[in-house]
């Protein structure tokens, strides 16, 4: 404790950055020193992955400087940043299926003997990398592809050592693995911090998070709430530095006890990749919120609900008979529609016009008859849910974000469904047009839909919620009344609250 | 599980050469109740001619396949490089090497525009080679309205002609590119970097790959192979001839080789060898239906289903291995 703490290997200070105008970074200072792992933690859309991207040189500060190992940098590239010394392990492997691991570690950076690939020295080498974190067990020549998540893991993390990187950024390492992995992680983390290297280590995980890092900085809307000492604070606190805003904006009211009919859709047990004992309850006239991080599985839930990516186990009832939704096409069928996060990918046809996008679900559905009637009543549709367009005829992509959805919403209301799940409705939507959205979920739960959505913007999942959901590693976590606060749903969306449902 | 691990990296041979042994058994089967000879002396030559004519545009094809490209201008590029060199021989032994080196030389700068509009331009490469295809044979059917030129006589005996026993030295020829592209893939830092870059460009480019060189390399290799190719059929037909490769359907058999030899079309995985069993099992099943005297129209329909079939199992085997 007497000796001064070692001085930092990257100092990051005053670091800004904007996309298309969005503010999405505002001087933030962070460092690592050797030997730490310093996590960093925060909301989505706090600014965690811009940052780690500014710092493994993926983008360039707009403002601010980054100093590694005693001297001022601007990387110019990933690679710029690896040649200074900062290796990154990304959430998604940036590792060869059909390649070795070896072939792996050394891409780019080929031993060559005599013109040409020294394959020896390439295996002998992986090998003592390896060896040296105590993975000597995984043959270098093993095909990556055939590894198990975890060891790709490794392989990725060897592939940095390779560099010689004396900075590792860790983006959700654990994100893919499993309970067992995690502990071989934290071990090899350990070792890592043994010889020096610092670690920079992003995180929802709460657990995680104390179980490794000296320190913890924490982000919130772009910005650095606070960086403290782990010893020195505990979860609790932790979650309040992540939340806290302001709940200001305008939300309809919320469903009153008369309106919320019979349970429409019921769940037991379902499960499929990415989902795991689910049990769910959706009734007639109410919204029910998801909420979790990412890759929680709320998307999963919208999907398998609407035969997107099936339950494979479990039981699904519709006003309590049994029903399979093995294809959209059969949740369409059943009365279910889907309001997808990806609207450019999945929700228009962009080059289609605003009539023809909102005819593509009766379209397939009931194709041929009745096409005067079906015209006209999507026409309705249109002007109801008020779509601001030059015409009918124009093409959906010179629309607002807020209009394309409204069309997407049509399209669906064409079928007359009676339970709508919405996955980011307000996703790419301007404040004004988000309100016009919020103000037609409510009118469809109150006449008589059963609505459940998906969000990831706290204050819309408890401004529009009758009930909350909230989704982690696939399963439910728990279940949140009305008037819940943020830091319920994210104590129990990171797994800081003991289980509300056990 | 480490059982799986332990596996050596080293792809099994391709099933491509079993279909080989057994197409060439039941055609020697079939052919011999024909009454017909399949290994005769004649007919395994000719087989050895064809191999060595697609081989070598073939091999040259695996390269950008596994760069995640394609290359549909090597038919014009062959019928260009035999013009080239047959015109610039004029049947004169002096001009030979010159003239050779004048129709590679034409091949790979084609090779390199086709690559620098792959990478450069961003211009998908199906539309990009087909466009400097079309631009090509704009040029040979405004020039050229049958055979010109005449090459060397020592090239015709040679490289035309010339045998080792039954093998003739074009299929020797097409035997040491295929090795030497062979040992460029697998111990080469190019050969790395161009399976890196096919598999997953985005992966190549964070390793410190420079892609667009390595594709435009390709891209250049790709086409000397061709012009090769087009040495070669110059050899064979004593002129330079403008439709040759389109007539032998050179570009679509080339791929449908490396696409039997086990090559993934989307790039990353493959290799020169199964391609070269490919060509042989092409070439095969062209000398049985010879012997067999089928119908020209026919033999196409055959030759389409079974490049059908054979993707339809790679397809499934890709599929379950995904599924595993």
């Amino acid at each position: 404790m007497a000796d001064p703490p070692p001085s930092p290997l990257l100092t990051l200070r005053g670091i800004g950055k904007s996309f298309l105008g969005v503010r999405v970074l505002d001087s933030v200072d962070l460092d690592v020193r050797p030997g730490e792992v310093h996590a960093v933690v925060g909301e989505n859309g706090a600014g965690k992955s811009t940052l780690m991207k500014i710092a493994s040189g993926v983008y360039a500060p707009d403002e601010g400087t980054i100093d590694f190992a005693g001297a001022v940098r601007s990387f110019r590239g990933p690679r710029d940043a690896q040649r200074a010394g900062i290796g990154m392990v990304h959430q998604e492997f940036n590792l060869l299926p059909e390649r070795t691991v070896a072939e792996n570690v050394y891409l780019g950076r080929e031993p060559v003997r005599r013109g040409l690939v020294d394959r020896k020295a390439m295996l002998s080498r992986t090998a003592a990398l390896l060896d040296s974190i105590g993975e000597s067990s995984l043959p270098p020549q093993a095909r990556v592809g055939q590894l198990g998540v975890a060891r790709q893991q490794v392989v990725e993390i060897v592939k940095a050592l390779a560099t010689d990187a004396r900075l590792l950024i860790m983006d959700e390492p654990t994100a893919a693995l499993a309970d067992n992995e995690v502990e071989r992680l934290y071990a090899l983390v350990r070792r890592l911090q043994e010889r020096g290297m610092g670690v920079l280590y992003v995180s929802h995980r709460l657990k995680e998070v104390f179980d490794l890092s000296g320190r913890i900085t924490v982000l919130k809307d772009g910005r650095l709430v606070t960086t403290v000492d782990t010893a020195r604070t505990d979860a609790d606190r932790l979650v309040r530095h992540m939340v806290g805003r302001e709940l200001s904006s305008y939300y309809p009211a919320r469903a009153r006890p008369d309106e919320v009919g019979p349970v429409r859709l019921t769940v037991h047990d379902g499960g499929n990749r990415k989902l795991r004992g689910v049990d769910l309850r959706l009734r007639a006239g109410e919204v029910l919120g998801v909420g979790g991080l990412q890759g929680s599985g709320r998307s999963a839930l919208a999907r398998a609900l609407f035969g997107a990516a099936p339950f494979a186990t479990g039981d699904v009832r519709l006003d309590g008979a049994p029903v399979r939704l093995r294809s959209p096409r059969a949740a369409m069928r059943a009365g279910i529609a889907y309001i997808t996060e990806d609207r450019k990918g999945e929700g228009i046809v962009a080059g289609q016009s605003v009539l023809d996008n909102a005819l593509l679900a009766s379209r397939a559905l009931l194709p041929g008859a009745g096409r005067g009637a079906r015209a006209a009543r999507v026409r309705e549709l249109l002007a109801a849910v008020d779509v601001r367009a030059a015409g009918e005829d124009q093409e959906i992509r010179y629309l607002s974000g807020g209009n394309q959805q409204k069309v997407v919403l049509a399209k669906w209301l064409a079928l007359g469904p009676r339970i709508l799940l919405f996955d980011e409705p307000t996703r790419g939507i301007d404040v004004g047009a988000k309100s016009a959205i919020h103000d037609l979920v409510r009118q469809l739960a109150r006449d008589g839909a059963a609505v459940l959505m998906v969000s990831s913007e706290l204050p819309e999942l408890l401004g529009m919620s009758d009930r909350i959901i909230v989704m982690r590693d696939g399963r439910i976590a728990g279940e949140l009344p009305a008037g819940a606060g943020e830091e319920d749903v994210v104590a129990l969306a990171v797994g800081a609250a003991r289980e509300a449902a056990t | 599980m480490s059982g799986v691990l332990t596996l050596p990296a080293r792809r099994t041979a391709p099933g491509v050469f079993v279909a080989l042994a057994v197409t060439l058994a039941i055609g020697w089967l079939v052919v011999t109740v024909d009454g017909g000879q399949l290994f005769s002396l004649p007919t395994t030559v000719s087989l050895l001619h064809v191999a060595a004519g697609l081989g070598l545009v073939a091999v040259g094809q695996t390269l950008v396949v596994i760069g995640g490209s394609l290359d549909l201008s090597v038919a014009y590029v062959i019928s260009l490089s035999t013009l080239v060199a047959a015109e610039a021989m004029n049947g004169d032994d002096a001009a030979l090497l010159p003239a050779i080196g004048l129709a590679l030389a034409v091949s790979a700068a084609i090779g390199l525009l086709n690559g620098l509009l792959v990478t450069k331009a961003r211009i998908n490469a199906f539309i990009a080679t087909v466009g400097v295809g079309l631009l090509l044979k704009g040029y040979l059917d405004n020039g050229y309205d049958g055979p010109a030129g005449k090459t060397a006589p020592a090239l015709v005996q040679g490289l035309g002609y010339q045998r080792v026993g039954p093998v003739p030295v074009s299929f020797l020829l097409l035997l040491a590119v295929a090795a030497a592209a062979w040992l460029v893939l697998a111990r080469t830092r190019f050969g790395h970097h161009l399976i890196a870059v096919g598999g997953d460009p985005e992966v190549a480019r964070l390793s410190g790959v420079r892609n667009h060189r390595v594709l435009v390399t390709a891209h250049v290799l790709c086409s000397l192979c061709a012009g090769l190719a087009g040495v070669y059929l110059a050899s064979r037909l004593g002129s330079g001839a403008p439709r040759v490769g389109t007539e032998g359907l050179y570009d679509l058999e080339s791929i449908a080789a490396v696409v039997l030899g086990g090559t993934a079309l989307a790039g990353g995985r493959g290799g020169v060898a199964g391609t070269v069993g490919g060509v042989l099992l092409l070439a095969s099943i062209d000398a049985i239906f010879n012997q067999l005297e089928v119908d020209a129209f026919f033999k196409q329909v055959i030759r389409g289903v079974i490049i059908i079939v054979a993707v339809a199992i790679y397809a499934r085997r890709a599929l379950r291995k995904a599924a595993s």
